[in-house]
């Protein structure tokens, strides 16, 4: 086994910044800051390969070992929950899983209540421990549509600043879950990795920290 | 052509496990591929999955294909006074698998222990673990860990079915922060959440670990608990199978049917553990056996995932006969075969095989 550790990285601007962090940390890779289409980046002299993939699907590279760690929402961890080690909280990246309606919105109790959501478990769950019946419709995006054209009661999704509802006439309804980035290992991967792992995750500990004080 | 060469990677080791547990004495143990439906419903937790393929049998009685081997083994043996079961089993089982959500067939290896267990036993367990492991590959772990120890600690700081359930969880994903938020939900005092959260931070070699357990004031029975497992481990020290064994909390099962030592092997290349087992007295206790338990399976279907021996080619040498003389073709087939090499003989070879030399007659 190859003994370059494998890093799996958000594509977007969450993945930029633990990049910056994973930087800091003494892991860098110049050539990750070029323009261009690459996806896949390698600093052999630090042992550390770094990939960006849609963010939704960090955790599956970990789980099946593709990737050694990576960085992921607690939002797919708790959607997925795939089988990894969930190393750290990096405290970036961080939002609210929320529901949401129309303003004039009002549970009515004696009905079934329609969800439509991205996070169908979450959803599920969040339900659930209330008692609810629910009927969940699994959109892939554009969710906030799903009120507004009576496809739905609620929306479950995540809520950062609260501007997309706003603008499209939805407010919270309740803020449930604080959600934030978390570094990831793959659970096997990691016993024949785990002094750089280590390294890793002791570093980004002390920013993660740093920053808090 | 060696008998080595013809086999995979898996079949190898199948019979190379199969000598190593008959030279301590393991009888195999062959059973039926069904098994009555009962049996899984009435101990679902135990299973690694919930759902078992069933059928109804010709007498109307609700069948299933075996999804597990060792509730057979429990349920078929019986209790014997002072007398330990030693069996070995290479089985095919029907679970459904987590990447595709269908049934797979699995072919699983393991050995079961069963009956007046002690340390001996024990050790001899986890000593065939890692030899085990040996056999596939020289690098691996074998991960151990104490579910009494959790236990022991989990009763002193007093923490409520659910709670445990939530740190056991938490302690698998080696989540810090999971624990440390059940512990203040729980006002669990600061002496006891530093020392559940130290069982997150705290693992790899055996010493190391204990050095830092003992580093806390404990009770009586978390002691005990700890004095067990190294005692098993200095036993495998001295036969210097120890040296890639580490002392790893995250290594959980259901408490509800696991006690005891519990372990998970890996091997390097493999993204999932293949070797996974430990003592399951209460699963015993619940099947109504007044006996003790220990055992452990593998999963060798993990090891196509190695490609170690990747082939170059398919045969040494491929014949294209097309209109010639077709017995003149099968001699030199056969003659080629009987010098060692592997021939492929057709009219016209497939461009998608891959040979050393090309003969066209």
């Amino acid at each position: 086994m190859s003994s370059i550790l494998n890093v799996a990285l958000p594509k977007g601007r969450l993945g930029e910044k633990v990049y910056d962090m994973f930087e800091k940390a003494g892991f860098p890779c110049p050539s990750i800051k070029e323009n261009n289409r690459k996806l896949i980046f390698e600093n052999k002299e630090v042992g550390v390969r770094y990939f960006w993939v849609k963010p939704s699907d960090v955790a599956i590279y970990v789980e099946r070992g593709a990737a050694d760690i990576g960085v992921a929402g607690k939002d797919i961890l708790l959607e997925y929950n795939p089988e990894v080690y969930e190393l750290l909280d990096l405290d970036i990246g961080k939002c609210h899983m929320a529901v949401a309606a129309k303003a004039d919105f009002v549970d009515d109790r004696s009905k079934t209540l329609v969800v439509a959501t991205k996070f169908a478990n979450i959803a599920k769950s969040y339900y659930a421990k209330r008692g609810r019946e629910i009927d969940v419709i699994h959109l892939n995006g554009s969710i906030e549509l799903a009120p507004i054209l009576n496809l739905s009661d609620v929306i479950v999704d995540i809520v950062e600043t609260g501007a997309t509802l706003k603008e499209n006439k939805l407010e919270v309804v309740e803020k449930f879950l604080p959600i934030s980035a978390r570094l990831i290992a793959n659970k096997a991967n990691f016993k024949f990795k785990s002094e750089i792992i280590e390294k890793i995750t002791a570093q980004l500990k002390e920013q993660t920290e740093k920053k808090n004080d | 052509m060696s008998l080595d060469l013809v086999l995979r990677d898996d079949e190898r080791a199948v019979f190379a496990l199969r000598e190593l547990y008959g030279k301590y004495g393991y009888a195999q143990y062959k059973m039926s591929k069904f098994e009555e439906y009962d049996l899984y419903a009435l101990n679902k937790e135990f299973l690694v999955s919930d759902n078992v393929i069933t059928f109804t049998d010709t007498d109307g009685k609700l069948m299933a294909l075996k999804p597990d081997v060792t509730l057979s083994i429990i349920k078929n043996g019986k209790d014997a006074e002072k007398s330990v079961q030693k069996v070995f089993y290479n089985e095919n089982v029907y679970r459904v698998s987590k990447g595709t959500k269908n049934f797979k067939e699995i072919m699983q290896t393991g050995l079961e222990c069963v009956g007046d267990i002690d340390d001996y036993s024990i050790t001899e367990v986890i000593m065939l673990a890692v030899k085990s492991l040996q056999t596939v590959s020289n690098d691996y772990v074998l991960d151990i860990s104490s579910l009494d120890i959790l236990n022991a600690i989990f009763d002193k700081a007093s923490l409520s079915q659910s709670s445990k359930k939530q740190i056991l969880n938490y302690l698998s994903q080696k989540n810090v922060k999971g624990v440390e938020s059940v512990c203040d939900e729980q006002k669990v005092s600061e002496n006891d959440k530093l020392l559940l959260t130290s069982l997150v931070s705290t693992y790899g070699k055996p010493e190391k670990v204990k050095n830092a357990l003992l580093s806390f004031s404990l009770d009586e029975n978390t002691k005990q608990a700890i004095d067990k497992l190294f005692s098993v481990i200095d036993c495998l020290n001295q036969l210097n199978v120890a040296d890639k064994i580490n002392v790893d909390f995250s290594v959980v099962n259901d408490l509800n049917y696991y006690n005891g030592l519990v372990f998970k092997g890996f091997i390097s290349g493999i993204p999932t553990s293949i070797l996974s087992g430990g003592q399951y007295d209460k699963l015993m206790t619940k099947m109504n056996r007044s006996a003790c338990a220990i055992g452990f399976a593998i999963y060798l279907d993990e090891l196509s995932k190695l490609n170690e021996n990747k082939k170059e080619f398919d045969v040494d040498v491929a014949i294209e006969y097309g209109n010639a003389d077709k017995k003149q073709a099968l001699k030199m087939a056969y003659e080629l075969v009987e010098q060692g090499n592997s021939v492929l003989c057709e009219k016209k070879i497939p461009c998608s095989v891959r040979y050393k030399q090309i003969i066209k007659l």
